[in-house]
């Protein structure tokens, strides 16, 4: 076989990737700009309106030395990771324990928890946030448990604000954790853990040592989408508490959302929607990482 | 512990758990069909279907709807179209890129877009999309594209080349190929892709409140966040109502999507006997 020059090869690689062009022109506009656009505008002291958004210039990294400098930055990183942690742990420590138990019972029963878990999830976000406002309402559900139980009535969503979303988000998000793990567990054989067993292990030495180990890569990717879900989260906090009382619960998608939009500082809030996307680009490198090896 | 006590156990954790994950919902039915709701849990003294009237004969609800269906439908037919046609090549051809491409798409799955919204705000102010419908299905199709094409992609590779190559022999185009073998026997998946599309769209809430600022033009999210966002009197039967009318679709979609997910990823058969 006669060896194809390069232009040739080229030239039959484009003609082959035409099918492509409209999925990468409308990926570019409006995917791969906005993220250029979002470096760039985070070195500038560009406003959103007015004189200062036609004459801008660049400050370097002015914008990240004022945003760091200023004591909310700080709240709202601390407000994210505790968000955020919270979040992870319920999730997923939730979504496990509701697939370990699921295993191996009666059909219809499973049938009829799996919806109730899934419920949360399939709801629209603005949905959730405004069940979670009644639930959690003076006179709401949560507080007539309470006062039935002969416990004093709480005022959740201001005496704890954080709590309420995170709660909120465990409620949303459980059931995405729930699923994967049920397919990791559905794929560990039945034969190792049926060896331990014969070789003496008790039900939780199974677990950590055999079936742990088994879905590992499950763990990670889970982990991974969860936070860079988490990471995002907006309108269920916004639509929930504002972000509020104060600055209780605003995580960095607030703040940003904030200085941006609502003080029209457009470099600042980009330079905040910056820490946002490396930290996204981090996760999402990682996650790619896992679904590359298990691939391989 | 005997196995017995252990298993009685798992079914109590779960009952519980259950229960606690439909408590939330309860106040939101009970609500709706509530003359007097308040946001207290209360069984009604008086039942009634007017909360939904009501929604569904206000003109201004029936608009958002609509425009939340246009979004949603719009968005999802593009997706499915673009990504369909990235798919071809990326299943079907050697191309030295594929390997690459395919990681950055799964990347951009992954990235939190709320993070570059403040440009896009601004890149749409000076093009003059903001405010404007088009604006926001463009840019939820591009949000939406990167998992439509990986899924897409992954649908397309369980349709077996065997299929295409007797189109082949008998001269049809790649166009003629895709439209009547690939796409008639991955149809699972693309409604799949489709449904995905929709329902993300449908409760997207950020893209719409940040894009759109006419009244007249907000989507159903927009509109029920609006309702009881602004923590006025609020009319909770009704909002209730609207609530579970708007979360309808979503529960639906779902359901429908488990039966396609199952059918999507059975197809290799085709090749067999």
């Amino acid at each position: 076989m006669a060896k194809p020059n390069r232009a040739a090869m080229i030239k039959d690689e484009a003609k082959k990737s035409i099918l492509l062009l409209p999925a990468v022109i409308l990926l570019v506009c409006f995917f791969i700009v906005p993220i250029i656009l979002t470096v760039y505008y985070s070195f500038t002291n560009m406003a959103l309106t007015g004189s200062a958004a036609q004459n801008f210039q660049f400050v370097g990294i002015n914008n990240y030395i004022k945003v760091f400098k200023d004591p909310n930055t700080w709240t709202a990183i601390k407000n994210t990771l505790v968000f955020l942690i919270g979040s992870l742990a319920g999730q997923s420590v939730l979504g496990f324990i509701i697939a370990y138990l699921m295993k191996n019972k009666a059909k219809a029963f499973r049938s009829v928890v799996g919806p109730c878990i899934l419920v949360g999830w399939v709801m629209p976000e603005i949905v959730v946030s405004l069940a979670m406002l009644a639930f959690f309402d003076m006179s709401g559900t949560m507080n007539t448990i309470l006062t039935a139980a002969h416990l004093p009535a709480v005022e959740w969503i201001y005496a704890h604000p954080m709590m309420t979303v995170v709660i909120a988000n465990i409620w949303h998000g459980t059931a995405f954790s729930m699923m994967n793990f049920q397919s990791a567990l559905d794929n560990v054989s039945g034969d190792i853990e049926e060896a331990a067993r014969v070789d003496g292990a008790t039900r939780m030495q199974t677990l950590i040592r055999i079936i742990v180990p088994c879905i590992k890569d499950t763990i990670a990717t889970n982990t991974m989408l969860n936070t860079l879900s988490t990471l995002g989260v907006f309108g269920l906090i916004w639509a929930l508490t504002g972000g509020g009382p104060g600055t209780k619960t605003t995580t960095l998608s607030i703040y940003m959302y904030n200085a941006g939009m609502k003080n029209f500082q457009l470099g600042q809030g980009t330079a905040i929607g910056m820490v946002l996307l490396m930290v996204g680009a981090v996760c999402s490198v990682v996650y790619t990482k896992v679904v590359k090896s298990e691939e391989a | 512990m005997n196995e017995k006590v252990t298993k009685a156990l798992h079914y109590a954790i779960l009952t519980i758990i259950a229960i606690i994950f439909v408590l939330p919902l309860v106040w939101l039915i009970l609500a709706a069909f509530d003359t007097n709701a308040s946001q207290a849990l209360k069984w009604p003294t008086q039942w009634t279907i007017g909360n939904f009237v009501s929604v569904l004969t206000n003109t201004d609800n029936l608009r958002g709807f609509g425009i939340g269906l246009t979004i949603s439908l719009v968005e999802s037919l593009i997706v499915v179209l673009v990504s369909g046609l990235a798919a071809y090549p990326l299943s079907r051809y050697h191309l030295s890129y594929k390997k690459q491409f395919m990681y950055v798409i799964l990347f951009m799955t992954a990235l939190p877009m709320i993070a570059v919204i403040v440009p896009v705000y601004k890149m749409f102010l000076n093009v003059g999309l903001l405010d404007s419908i088009p604006g926001v299905i463009l840019y939820l199709t591009a949000s939406g594209l990167p998992y439509g094409i990986w899924l897409m992609k992954n649908f397309m590779d369980g349709v077996p080349v065997e299929l295409e190559e007797a189109a082949w022999v008998d001269g049809a185009t790649t166009m003629q190929s895709i439209l009547k073998i690939v796409a008639p026997l991955m149809f699972p998946g693309i409604c799949v892709v489709f449904i995905y599309t929709f329902s993300g769209s449908w409760g997207n809430f950020f893209i719409p409140y940040i894009l759109l600022s006419s009244k007249s033009k907000l989507p159903a999210a927009v509109m029920l966040y609006q309702f009881f966002g602004q923590h006025g009197t609020i009319a909770y039967g009704p909002l209730a109502a609207y609530s579970i009318i708007y979360a309808l679709p979503s529960v639906l979609l779902y359901v429908l999507s488990q039966n396609y997910m199952s059918k999507g990823f059975n197809m290799a058969g085709a090749a067999k006997g």
